[in-house]
């Protein structure tokens, strides 16, 4: 156990290293993400060669390895940074390696060639990058900046002060005053106010109170958790033993996706480490306030993301949602009084605590203050994790930060809310984000996925997959959700297929309002939203497929057709060679004009892959 | 408990805070309808029929959770809230098999009086509808999960009131389906057949095996001699199928009706109530002088026993080796009767009308056939038997009240009390009592009388103290199990009746809706004329029954003698808990 | 979720596997609810939940058979039959969704003639589909065995499945 005095020897101890992750002069820091992404990507074959070549070529007091979290730009990954330059490498290869090695750790030359590609070929970091350049990281702050499997580089980098200054200076109602002033509201979803949820909880009597962490991130799309969890770990653990204080709870549960393997592993990391330094566990650094932390696991159940199915989960059961009230700031987790605020929510907490609630307050709007973090993905040519303040618009999410549709091709809407938010079209591109902005147009906050869709995407089949997906997790226990939203899948399955009429429009809509009013949980109620939203803003794409037995973005497969545009075609017979079903067969051997052979598609046998039209060279496969 | 005011559609109502908007809309005389709600055992919001209206409240409310507030404005009448109703029911219609014109059900299906109330069209949603097999695997149940429409109320009976759990929800979403672990039949796992998932359900989901039509069968048959026994709850039962007021004792017309439907000879199961008061009271006399397995716990209910059997194998040598009431009373009948009266027990078919489910898995197991041939050859529970005498056109409220035949229609009003919770007990302690003491003590044992919980009474026996206890429903009777098991049970004797209140509230009985569990006191009134029963009779213990002094100076010479054991008990078997 | 498939393939766990989870028990019943973890032990240790498992957790947890039963069906993640030797999981979250994973979801279960899922008679490959795993950068992707594919084509899978054709079902 660590005293506090000790803590404060370990910061001023990392200051020199982290400084170099500044740009001052030091040792070299080959910074290489360890996310979920870059993982993937095969990042960790990057630093094992960099570590054999390194001792290969004894070169380890010139340079060092830093496993990081997630930088955030995961399109480009993986990616690997070397300070002091800061220099922006992207989509490093394992064969790269001895090149850098080379050129930068040898000869202090940056390999022009690696450099990530920015319009201005002058920038070679992560923050002058269009990427990054506009956004605020809070939230975000260490991701990418230390090892989050050291407990040292988070304490490097001001962490547990927030907890020092909470034991040692606050009593628990200024914590929450604090909180409460600031602003912040739950990143989750809803948009509680943070503050407001724990005095409730504070007021409550008795000795047993629980901290839940929701870190079951389940809409499809969203890895903004994913990422805290993977790269900054303590700032969670910092953040709930925080609330616990303010709150008078002394157990914490972090109930984690098991989907997501690093983050699980890093977690436990930290809070063994943080058990290690009497950061956690009996008597905090001697201030007499014990706080441990348990790790539970989920096990595929999107619904376990709503407050009361998480804990009924905890608690061992099938994760079903039960009514509110009584809330679970009165009655939670095992009947105690519970917090549950989100990951992202928790990783803003401890700088509010150390820079104060007019510091977080100054971001934002009026009713949304603070940063938000958004995992942009979809057709966007940044895809990755962006942290902007409340307020900004769509226009420079889309098209400064994520640089726009790529492949020339036109923006259509940006999904927000998972499941449970809207689609929203390029009209409302210079609508600042906030909560409330994006209730009023029919969408949602949601956890931040931002999936973005351009003209190839079929709107009445984004609804569907949601609705898929709404159908797949739901728990089953309520009528307007189990049988409800399955029924509304079924009609916009008919409508995709052509084969609706506007009185079933009518009735869906109608179904719509009623699963959003009588549903038992929050998952349920904004179920219908994909439908209703994209409803509101591309009605007549719905209408298109009804009364005219089109898809006009060509992606419902029931309504469309290949054909052969016999002008154009040369009777190459690629498209027939490539058919995975033989739906496409030569019906003329005798050459006519230019052409070697005549083709044609089979449209009972076509199962309308598109492989035909993939593998045309000269473009004489048309979809209609 | 502080008071808080509301109105409910502009009605102005106080209610104690912490209640319901369901209970304080009926205080002033609004009923909301419900469906999987059931007090206190199934309070999950999950249906969504009972939605209301609460001002200021973004969507509409489960009122059968939400509690009241000061100021709080409900409206449960509003077009909002009944178009809600409507389509909830709607949706489910949409994913049930809407066979109600052959559904044991109809009529009394809570589902089609929600449809028909709230006119609902129950082809509105089309799409997918969920397929099952049936599980007809028990000899007393019917699984039709076509018919299932997942209220759970069931799974609460089971796991709430019993204790049990050995059915639950499987799976998640759409493919919910209430069923017992890997799909397994019922009949492969340890249901104890008590049938409270049947009383409870609200829809053809759930019902009793019927035998209604071998009855039928064996009363056309000439070479055959049917004899009826009717257990004692089902006179205070059967009444309510055919609109008379909760708990009426209807037993001559009972006794009346099943004289019209052909039977040779309607006897009572009272009378064998009576002698099993007999034989169990000697039993433990026996047990209690000489240093046998105590407490020793009664074996009247076969759901009981096969709980025992499952899940506590090492407590079996506790239970009583006596008979059922049903199984004695067939197999007096097979042999004594057949004897007397000059027949082949294999002509003679006993049918037994029951409160209970659990009897037609008891008259098939091992060692239940006196005469070689089974004691009991058919079961019908209360409700088959209303459904025979419907279907038989036999006008039931008109009939006259009739007696039961002799011989083995006589009996106390002990015998009586086996239908109601603690009424062994009291049958047992006027007996026993008597016996050791020497001389006329109390008929009434109050401090054993009730429906809840688990009771306790002391008396002392030629100088000995003796505890007993009363339990009703298997959850309680674990409790004292587990008492036995962890060795700190201070009870001598010990009566288990598996069904909460007793056999008047079996899973035979007529079925009662929701609404009336919630807020009628359907168990209360029959338990009260079961007890008036009782206080009508002349004889009022098993000892003084002239049929069972007969019975013991001509047939079995003495309680628990060779003859008595080798007719009138029984033995147990261990079976798998999973 | 779809309907509860329950395993026909005879259980083949061995005394050391029962002895483990036995141990592996006796900590997590200590938890407050404490089921989801011995669940999650079990699967670890067998692969899968059959019945013969779920009876120890049960039976240690002093639970009914049917509450573990029900909570085994209601997590994706737990499993009533073995897994392929070759586990193919292709995420259907949203920006692989609309990158195209429906397609590469349709060219595996062509090229292997399974359908979601399932796994196939001789135990070798099974089909499942995933939600997110959070690797939306490289949308659309699938993992094999848990290794990771990223931003494929339809065309791409013949060449994945190939790979662990030729190595016997592993890597």
């Amino acid at each position: 156990m660590k005293t506090i005095a000790a803590l404060q020897q370990i910061y001023e101890n990392m200051q020199e290293t982290l400084a170099v992750r500044q740009g001052n002069a030091g040792k070299r820091q080959i910074l290489i993400c360890g996310g979920t992404g870059c993982t993937s990507n095969h990042s960790d074959d990057i630093a094992a060669t960099f570590d054999r070549l390194l001792t290969e070529e004894k070169l380890q007091d010139k340079a060092e390895i830093v496993r990081t979290g997630c930088f955030g730009l995961c399109a480009v990954g993986p990616i690997v940074i070397i300070y002091p330059e800061g220099t922006f490498y992207s989509c490093v290869k394992k064969e790269d390696v001895a090149e850098l090695v080379e050129q930068h750790i040898k000869k202090g030359e940056i390999v022009t060639r690696l450099v990530h590609k920015e319009t201005d070929p002058s920038v070679t970091t992560l923050a002058q990058s269009n990427f990054y350049k506009k956004q605020t990281k809070v939230a975000l702050r260490n991701c990418g900046v230390i090892n989050p499997e050291r407990i040292d580089e988070y304490i490097g980098r001001e962490g547990y002060k927030a907890l020092i200054k909470v034991l040692t200076e606050m009593t628990p109602a200024e914590v929450i005053d604090v909180i409460t002033k600031s602003g912040l509201r739950g990143r989750g979803g809803a948009g509680f106010p943070t503050g407001r949820k724990w005095s409730f909880a504070a007021a409550q009597p008795g000795a047993i109170k629980y901290v839940c962490c929701n870190a079951d991130e389940g809409d499809p799309g969203a890895f903004m958790d994913r990422s805290v969890l993977e790269g900054d770990p303590h700032a969670v653990l910092e953040a709930m033993a925080i609330a616990g204080y303010a709150i008078g709870s002394h157990n914490g549960f972090i109930y984690c996706r098991a989907e997501y393997p690093i983050a699980v592993k890093r977690i436990q990391v930290a809070v063994k480490q943080a058990k290690e330094y009497g950061l956690l566990g009996q008597n905090i650094l001697g201030t007499g306030f014990d706080f441990d932390i348990e790790v539970r696991l989920g096990a595929g159940a999107f619904v376990c993301g709503e407050e009361t199915a998480l804990m009924t989960s905890i608690e061992g059961h099938r994760g079903e949602p039960r009514p509110r009230p009584p809330f679970p700031a009165i009655k939670g987790l095992f009947g105690k009084p519970t917090i549950l605020n989100n990951v992202e929510t928790y990783a803003n907490v401890a700088q509010i605590i150390l820079k104060g609630a007019d510091w977080f307050a100054s971001m934002g709007t009026e009713k949304s203050k603070g940063t938000k973090v958004f995992a942009l993905g979809g057709k966007i040519t940044n895809t990755g994790l962006v942290e902007i303040p409340m307020g900004t618009t769509l226009r420079t999410v889309i098209e400064d930060i994520g640089e726009g549709v790529p492949n020339g091709k036109k923006f259509k809407a940006a999904q927000t809310g998972g499941p449970s938010g809207g689609c929203i079209p390029a009209e409302h591109f210079d609508i600042p984000i906030d909560y409330d902005n994006l209730i009023s147009i029919g969408s949602m906050m949601g956890s931040g996925g931002m999936i973005v869709m351009d003209e190839e995407n079929c709107m009445v089949d984004i609804a569907k997959f949601f609705l898929e997906f709404t159908v797949d997790e739901s728990c089953g226990k309520c009528t307007p959700c189990r049988v409800g939203v399955r029924r509304l899948l079924e009609y916009v399955t008919k409508i995709s297929e052509g084969t609706a009429t506007m009185q079933d429009l009518e009735d869906m809509e109608e179904l719509c309002y009623y699963i959003k009013d009588n549903a038992l949980c929050g998952l349920g109620q904004t179920a219908p939203n994909p439908v209703l939203s994209t409803l509101r803003y591309f009605r007549k794409e719905y209408e298109a497929h009804i009364l005219e037995k089109r898809c006009p973005a060509g992606v419902c497969k029931k309504l469309i057709t290949f054909s052969i545009d016999q002008d154009k075609c040369i009777g190459c017979g690629l498209c027939s060679k490539g058919c995975p079903v033989k739906a496409i067969s030569r019906t003329d051997y005798i050459a006519t004009g230019h052409k070697l052979a005549s083709f044609q598609v089979d449209g009972t046998a076509c199962v309308k892959c598109g492989a035909c039209k993939d593998t045309c060279r000269i473009k004489a496969i048309v979809k209609k | 408990m502080s008071t808080v005011r509301l109105t409910i559609n502009g009605q102005p109502c106080e209610a104690e805070a912490g209640m319901t908007i369901l209970d304080a809309a009926r205080s002033i005389g609004i009923k909301i309808p419900t469906l999987c709600y059931l007090r206190e055992i199934n309070e999950i919001g999950a249906c969504r029929v009972c939605v209301v209206e609460v001002k200021g409240a973004r969507t509409l409310v489960a009122s059968c959770v939400y509690p009241v507030s000061e100021g709080m404005e409900v409206f449960t009448n509003t077009e909002r809230v009944l178009k809600s109703r409507k389509m909830t029911v709607e949706l489910l219609l949409s994913n049930h098999d809407k066979k109600c014109l052959s559904c044991v059900r109809s009529g009394n299906c809570e589902l089609q009086e929600l449809s028909r109330q709230l006119g609902c069209d129950d082809q509105k949603y089309k799409g997918k509808v969920q397929r099952f097999a049936l599980d007809a695997s028990t000899p007393y149940l019917i699984r039709d999960n076509n018919k299932c429409i997942l209220c759970r109320r069931c799974v609460a009976a089971c796991e709430k009131v019993q204790g049990i759990g050995v059915i639950g929800a499987n799976g998640r979403g759409f493919d919910t389906e209430i069923g017992s672990y890997f799909l397994k039949n019922l009949s492969e796992v340890n249901c104890v057949g008590c049938g409270q998932c049947i009383a409870v359900c609200p829809t053809g989901a759930l019902r009793e095996k019927s035998e209604g039509d071998e009855v039928l069968r064996a009363l056309q048959n000439p070479q055959k001699y049917v004899v009826f026994g009717t257990a004692p709850s089902v006179r205070v039962g059967l009444g309510e199928e055919f609109g008379f007021a909760d708990g009426t004792d209807v037993e001559g017309k009972m006794v009346a009706s099943i004289r019209r439907l052909g039977a040779d000879a309607v006897f009572d199961v009272d009378f064998a109530a009576d002698l099993t008061v007999m034989e169990e009271g000697y039993e433990f006399l026996n047990r209690l002088q000489n240093e046998g397995v105590l407490p020793m716990m009664t074996s009247c209910s076969p759901a009981w026993i096969k709980f025992v059997e499952h899940n506590y194998p090492a407590l079996i040598p506790n239970l009583s080796t006596c008979k059922s009431p049903q199984q004695m009373f067939g197999a007096t009948v097979k042999t004594y009767y057949a004897e007397k009266t000059g027949r082949k027990p294999e002509d003679v078919v006993v049918v037994s009308v029951m409160p209970c489910t659990a009897k037609k898995f008891e008259k098939e197991r091992k060692n239940q056939a006196a005469a070689g041939v089974p004691d009991v050859d058919y079961v019908l529970t209360t409700r088959e038997l209303a459904a025979l005498l419907r279907k038989q056109g036999i006008l039931f409220a008109s009939l006259p009240d009739e007696s039961f035949d002799a011989p083995l229609g006589i009996s106390t009003g002990a015998g009586v009390l086996f239908g109601v919770s603690g009424g062994v007990m009291e049958a047992a302690l006027r007996t026993v009592s008597e016996v050791i003491e020497g001389k006329p003590t109390p008929i009434v044992f109050s401090e054993v009388r009730g429906t809840e919980g688990i009771r306790e009474a002391d008396f002392a026996f030629a100088g000995k103290k003796v505890k007993v206890a009363v339990a009703s429903s298997l959850s309680k009777a674990k409790i004292l199990c587990e008492e036995i098991k962890n060795g700190n049970s201070r009870y001598a004797f010990i009566e288990i009746m598996s069904c909460p209140g007793g056999c008047v509230n079996g899973g035979g009985q007529p079925i009662k809706t929701a609404d009336e569990r919630n807020f009628g006191s359907f168990v209360v009134d029959r338990t009260e004329s079961v007890l008036k029963n009782d206080e009508r009779s002349t004889l009022r213990k098993s000892h003084e029954n002239p049929v069972v002094q007969e019975l013991y100076a001509s047939y079995f010479g003495s309680p628990n003698s060779e003859k008595a054991h080798e007719v009138l008990h029984t033995t147990y078997e261990q079976r798998p808990k999973y | 979720m779809g309907k509860i498939n329950c395993t026909t393939v005879a259980f083949r766990g061995t005394p050391e596997q029962e002895k483990e989870l036995r141990e592996k028990l006796q900590e997590t019943k200590k938890m407050q609810g404490g089921l989801m973890p011995s669940l999650q032990a079990a699967q670890e240790i067998y692969g899968y939940l059959p019945v013969e498992v779920q009876k120890i957790v049960a039976e240690e947890l002093h639970l009914s058979l049917e509450e573990v039963f029900g909570v085994s069906t209601f997590y994706a993640q737990f499993s009533l039959n073995p897994k392929g030797e070759t586990a193919i999981s292709v995420c259907l979250g949203t920006a692989c969704y609309v990158k195209g994973s429906g397609d590469i979801m349709a060219r595996i279960e062509r090229e292997l003639g399974l359908t979601e899922g399932t796994t196939s008679a001789d135990g070798k490959y099974s089909l499942s589909a995933t939600r997110c795993i959070g690797c939306c950068g490289l949308a659309p992707v699938l993992t094999v065995n848990g290794e990771v594919y990223g931003r494929l084509v339809p065309d791409d899978v013949p060449k994945i499945l190939a790979k662990y054709k030729n190595e016997g079902g592993s890597l």
